[in-house]
C-alpha cells in the first residue's frame, strides 16, 4: 500500500483499498471491537491512597487523560471498563476490590499503579496488614513502577493498555508478545 | 497562656506534676493512678479549660508502655501533652472518654493495636483487626508469621 494511503487512517486497524468514486475498507471483526474498546475505556472510581492523588492529577485538565479515551471516571463497577489500583491494599480492602472487581462487566481490565499495588511496596516487610501486590486478589494487565508513579507514568501505562488491548489482550489471555506492540 | 504561664499553673495545680524539658509544648508526666483525676481537673478548672483531646496514642518503649495525650483549649489556644508510664504486662488506665466523648474511639484503637485496657470504657472491642484476632499488632514483639515477611 502506497504511503499516501496508509494515512488516511493512521491507527485503524485494517486497509483501505482506493476505488474510482470511493473505496473499500478490509479489516477483521475482532479487530475493530478491539479498535472501539480500546478507545473507551471507562475507569472505575477506586483509590486507596496517595497514588489517588496522582491519579486525579491525571484526569485533572493539566495531563487530561481524556485525551487518550479515559473520558468519563464512573462511580460503580456496573459501568466501568478498567480499574486503575491506585493505592496499597490491606487485608481488610482484598474482598472489597476482589467483589469490585467481579461485579464489573467483561470486557474488563486492571492496572496496577504503583509500588504498593504491584508487590506491597515499602510494606513488603514487617507488616501485619498489607497485600503483597494486588495480583494476589485479581489479575492485573499493566503494572507502573514509582512510588508514586507521576501521571506521565499512569499515561504510559494507559496507552500500553490501549495497545494491548487492539494486540487481542484479554483477562484470559494477560500477557502477549510485546514485540507486537507498537513502538 | 503561653506555656511559661501554663506550667506556672500546672505547677500550683497538680503537686508533684514533672514535667519534660525541650518539646514545643508543655509536656507533664502522670502516674497511672493519678491521670483520672488529672484528666477531670485539666477540663473543668476554667483558667486551663482543655475541652479538645486532639489526639491519644501509646508508645511502646519494649520495657514499658506509655499513653500520650494531646490537649488544647479552644477559648485559651494553650497545648498540653501528658505523658503516663504503663506496666506493659498488664497495662490499664481509666477511660477518659466520659470527659472528652473523642476519646471513646481512640481508646478502642489503641487497645486494638497495643492490648491497654481502659477501665469503665463503655465499649472496649477491637476497631480495625476482627474480633477473632489474636495478639496486639503495634508492639514491637508481635509476630504474625502468615502475613508478615520478617526483615
Amino acid at each position: 500500500m502506497p504511503e499516501d494511503q496508509k494515512k488516511e487512517a493512521p491507527n485503524f486497524p485494517g486497509q483501505v483499498h482506493h476505488t474510482p468514486g470511493g473505496g473499500i475498507l478490509v479489516s477483521s471483526i475482532d479487530d475493530v471491537i478491539s479498535w472501539a474498546r480500546s478507545n473507551s475505556l471507562w475507569p472505575l472510581v477506586f483509590g486507596t491512597s496517595c497514588c489517588a492523588i496522582e491519579m486525579m492529577s491525571t484526569a485533572a485538565p493539566k495531563y487530561d487523560w481524556s485525551r487518550f479515551g479515559f473520558e468519563v471516571a464512573r462511580a460503580t463497577p456496573r459501568q466501568a471498563d478498567v480499574i486503575i489500583i491506585a493505592g496499597t491494599i490491606v487485608n481488610k480492602m482484598a474482598p472489597v476490590l476482589k467483589r469490585l472487581y467481579d461485579q464489573m462487566a467483561d470486557p474488563k481490565y486492571v492496572i496496577a499503579m504503583g509500588a504498593c499495588a504491584t508487590s506491597g511496596g515499602p510494606f513488603f516487610y514487617n507488616t501485619y496488614s498489607v497485600v503483597k501486590g494486588a495480583d494476589h486478589v485479581i489479575p492485573v494487565d499493566v503494572y507502573i513502577a514509582g512510588c508514586p508513579p507521576r501521571p506521565e507514568a499512569l499515561l504510559h501505562a494507559l496507552i500500553t493498555l490501549q495497545e494491548k488491548i487492539r494486540q487481542g489482550g484479554k483477562r484470559e489471555q494477560i500477557k502477549i508478545d510485546a514485540s507486537k506492540l507498537e513502538k | 497562656m503561653t506555656n511559661e504561664e501554663l506550667k506556672q499553673s500546672l505547677t500550683e495545680n497538680f503537686s508533684g506534676a514533672q514535667f519534660e524539658e525541650g518539646g514545643e509544648w508543655i509536656c507533664m508526666a502522670v502516674e497511672a493512678a493519678q491521670f483520672r483525676e488529672t484528666a477531670g481537673r485539666l477540663r473543668s478548672f476554667s483558667s486551663l479549660d482543655f475541652d479538645y483531646l486532639f489526639c491519644l496514642t501509646c508508645i511502646d518503649w519494649k520495657t514499658h508502655l506509655t499513653m500520650v495525650y494531646h490537649f488544647t483549649s479552644t477559648k485559651y489556644r494553650h497545648m498540653l501533652v501528658v505523658k503516663v508510664k504503663l506496666d506493659r504486662n498488664v497495662p490499664s488506665i481509666d477511660t477518659v472518654c466520659d470527659i472528652w466523648r473523642t476519646a471513646e474511639f481512640h481508646e478502642r484503637e489503641v487497645y486494638d493495636l497495643f492490648g491497654v485496657k481502659f477501665n469503665n470504657h463503655p465499649d472496649l472491642r477491637r476497631l480495625f483487626m476482627t474480633d477473632e484476632w489474636n495478639g496486639w499488632p503495634l508492639r514491637k514483639d508481635y509476630e504474625d508469621p502468615v502475613n508478615m515477611i520478617k526483615l
